[in-house]
């Protein structure tokens, strides 16, 4: 058992606020990945929790004991960092029994635990080298292994791929997913790579400025983002923002009047909009199809063809329109295209950034991670 | 085309022999001239006092030095001035690195302070030592001595090497401490921070972390600073003058002695030669070391 708990955390640096007040509950074995941009606080609530800053202010609750005072050390936390901080004058096996050595545990013992993690791992060959002598790849797996020896009850990643190169995140992303089911452990990772979020996480923390802005599971936070940064946060190419006004809020959903002058009713609650609330509607580029009947219009600024698919950037007067269309258009630069989307696939924000809510959730929102790959016995083999 | 790179290679090999050889001829000749009138002048009766007296004395100037107790007193006490400024310089200096590297008030004044001992002259730093902190009346030591109810030390009788010691080492911990701070620096935050995680205490972070990290830097201050510590000088001439006896008498003021004072060229000659063959000897392992620890 290994759970988190923070109750109105808040950490300041001098004048400057850095956490303003953040509440997170983390399950037993949970995956859970904090993301946001640069400078939006994940890292400093990741090493809050880790102990090596101290909270300004609210409880860090781990297996239900307050430990806003015990030391790092002792909270039963391991940490992966992003620059591995491996001790470069230590061997591999050194680097990964260092903790307990400090512990006292005898060196046989010790040497044990370092082999089973080094199992784990596939580091046996190299338990004799220094970092030095290691590859960006196998450094990270070092960093890893010494934290799955001290056994910890929750793992902490701080950025842990963004060293590596693209293939090599690919292949760690897997591998980390397949650590997580092999060790049954609760692991916290922060990452500013919205792919990594998507791909490991039971959950998904959104910060912004210190704040949380949505907790979910990765298609909740695709499908139902619960404000406009969320949604422009999550998902690549961003999402469209179209300025569109209402003209009818039903139990249907709310008709708005799109910059062509058509009306589209998209299904989501409306109490309290009026005919002639300024709305914002929020379209993904996924979601925008290309039709000679669409509602909408504009000019093609660029093309990104990457083979399967193409990028178009519309020009719709002021806006600039992302469109992601399928790899086979033939339009040119100039061209005049006609599109429309499926008025379920849209979402609308009110003035103050928030969602109207969905007045039906996602099939698929509420999928689990676990849902998407093969059991681990099965998928060990 | 092929041809006439080929043999213009051959001709580009001479050309940078020869473009590389004025350097390599004067730093050769800048190191063989004075070495061989050295060996020439140990090999001949050379005295000032004696002029009458000249002509190839083979291993004359040798035999008188080598069964001169003076030489080996003096090989002795460069040692031991060398071992224990070293012994000072490097393990003050890394304790004083750690201690600046930490977040203090005033911790840009301190630095600048406690390097400032490097930039004093070495004959003004051995007079200030000599007639403002150890002297026996005026002293600043003799003073905090009589104050706490204690005799007054006469440094540089009672104990000329110690004091000599202590002035050389408060001249050149600055220096340590300069290239150790400087280390210090590069030394990852994450990795203490991880070392933290691991459960380390500040004194195992020192051990296994910042000890290590500064392997290297130790190195390079114990190779700079032996080059210098072997021809100490200044110092003792100022202070004691190799007194009371011989005890602060190292090779270098032995030498000098031998060419200044006794004015025997040929016997200061050989006595550089042995000089020489030691700076060699400590050279050969030192260079060994650092080089072994600048590998890893």
């Amino acid at each position: 058992m290994s759970t988190l708990q923070l109750k109105q955390i808040t950490k300041s640096f001098g004048e400057t606020d850095v956490i303003k007040g953040v509440d997170l509950e983390v399950n037993d074995r949970e995956f859970v990945v904090f993301v946001g941009p640069s400078g939006c606080g994940k890292s400093t609530l990741m090493r809050m929790i880790a102990g090596l800053e101290n909270a300004t202010s609210g409880d860090i609750v781990i297996d239900g004991q307050r430990v806003n005072e015990v030391g790092p050390a002792d909270r039963g936390l391991a940490m992966v960092f992003q620059s591995y901080a491996l001790y470069p004058h230590m061997t591999v096996e050194d680097n990964m029994g260092f903790s307990l050595r400090l512990a006292g545990v005898p060196k046989a013992e010790r040497r044990q635990k370092v082999l089973e993690a080094a199992r784990i791992l596939q580091l046996e060959p190299l338990l004799d080298r220094k970092p030095k002598a290691l590859s960006g790849g196998q450094r990270q797996r070092v960093a890893i292994g010494r934290a799955i020896v001290r056994n910890p009850s929750i793992f902490l990643f701080d950025e842990p791929l963004s060293n590596l190169d693209a293939a090599l995140r690919v292949q760690m992303r897997i591998e980390l997913a397949r650590l997580h089911e092999e060790l049954d452990a609760t692991m916290i990772y922060v990452t500013h790579d919205q792919i990594e979020a998507m791909t490991m996480a039971d959950k998904i923390v959104v910060l912004q400025g210190g704040v949380v802005e949505q907790v979910g599971s990765p298609m909740e936070l695709y499908h139902h983002p619960r404000n406009r940064f969320v949604a422009g946060f999550i998902g690549s190419p961003k999402m469209n923002f179209l300025p569109v006004e209402a003209t009818e809020a039903g139990a249907e959903g709310v008709s708005v009047r799109l910059p062509g002058g058509d009306v589209a009713r998209v299904p989501v609650a409306g109490e309290g909009v009026s005919p002639g609330t300024a709305l914002e509607l929020g379209i993904r580029p996924e979601h925008l199809v290309l039709d000679d009947q669409g509602p909408l219009r504009g000019e093609i600024q660029v093309l990104e063809r990457l083979g399967g698919q193409t990028s178009l950037y519309v020009a719709m007067g002021e806006q600039t329109v992302t469109i992601m269309a399928d790899g086979d258009v033939a339009h040119r630069v100039r061209d005049e295209v006609r599109f429309g989307f499926e008025p379920g696939r849209a979402h609308l924000f009110a003035a103050d950034g928030l969602a109207l809510p969905s007045l039906e959730a996602h099939p698929l929102a509420g999928l689990k991670r676990q849902d998407n790959r093969l059991a681990s016995d099965a998928g060990s083999e | 085309m092929n041809k006439t790179r080929a043999s213009g290679r051959t001709v580009g090999g001479l050309r940078t022999l020869l473009l590389q050889a004025p350097a390599v001829s004067l730093l050769f000749l800048w190191m063989i001239v004075p070495l061989a009138m050295t060996v020439w002048f140990s090999l001949q009766r050379y005295n000032l006092l004696m002029p009458g007296m000249t002509g190839f004395a083979g291993l004359e100037n040798y035999e008188y030095l080598f069964t001169d107790p003076a030489l080996w007193s003096a090989i002795g006490t460069t040692l031991l001035l060398v071992g224990w400024v070293l012994a000072i310089t490097v393990v003050g200096g890394t304790l004083l690195a750690v201690l600046f590297q930490q977040e203090f008030l005033g911790r840009g004044i301190a630095r600048v302070l406690a390097i400032s001992p490097f930039f004093v002259m070495p004959t003004v730093s051995a007079l200030i030592w000599k007639n403002m902190m150890m002297h026996p009346a005026n002293g600043v030591l003799a003073w905090l001595a009589e104050s706490l109810g204690l005799p007054a030390v006469d440094w540089f009788s009672s104990l000329p090497l110690t004091s000599i010691v202590i002035i050389v080492g408060w001249q050149w911990l600055p220096f340590a401490l300069l290239i150790l701070l400087t280390a210090m620096q590069s030394l990852d935050d994450d990795q203490v921070e991880a070392a933290r995680m691991d459960g380390a205490g500040p004194i195992a972070i020192f051990f296994f972390i910042t000890l290590p990290h500064l392997k290297r830097a130790i190195s390079v201050v114990i190779m700079i600073e032996m080059i210098f510590l072997l021809t100490i000088f200044a110092e003792i001439f100022v202070t004691t003058s190799g007194g009371p006896g011989l005890a602060t008498t190292n090779l270098a003021y032995l030498i000098y002695i031998r060419a200044l004072l006794d004015f025997d060229v040929g016997m200061a000659s050989a006595g550089g030669v042995v000089a020489i063959v030691l700076a060699n000897i400590v050279a050969v392992f030192l260079v060994r070391m650092v080089a072994r620890n600048l590998d890893n």
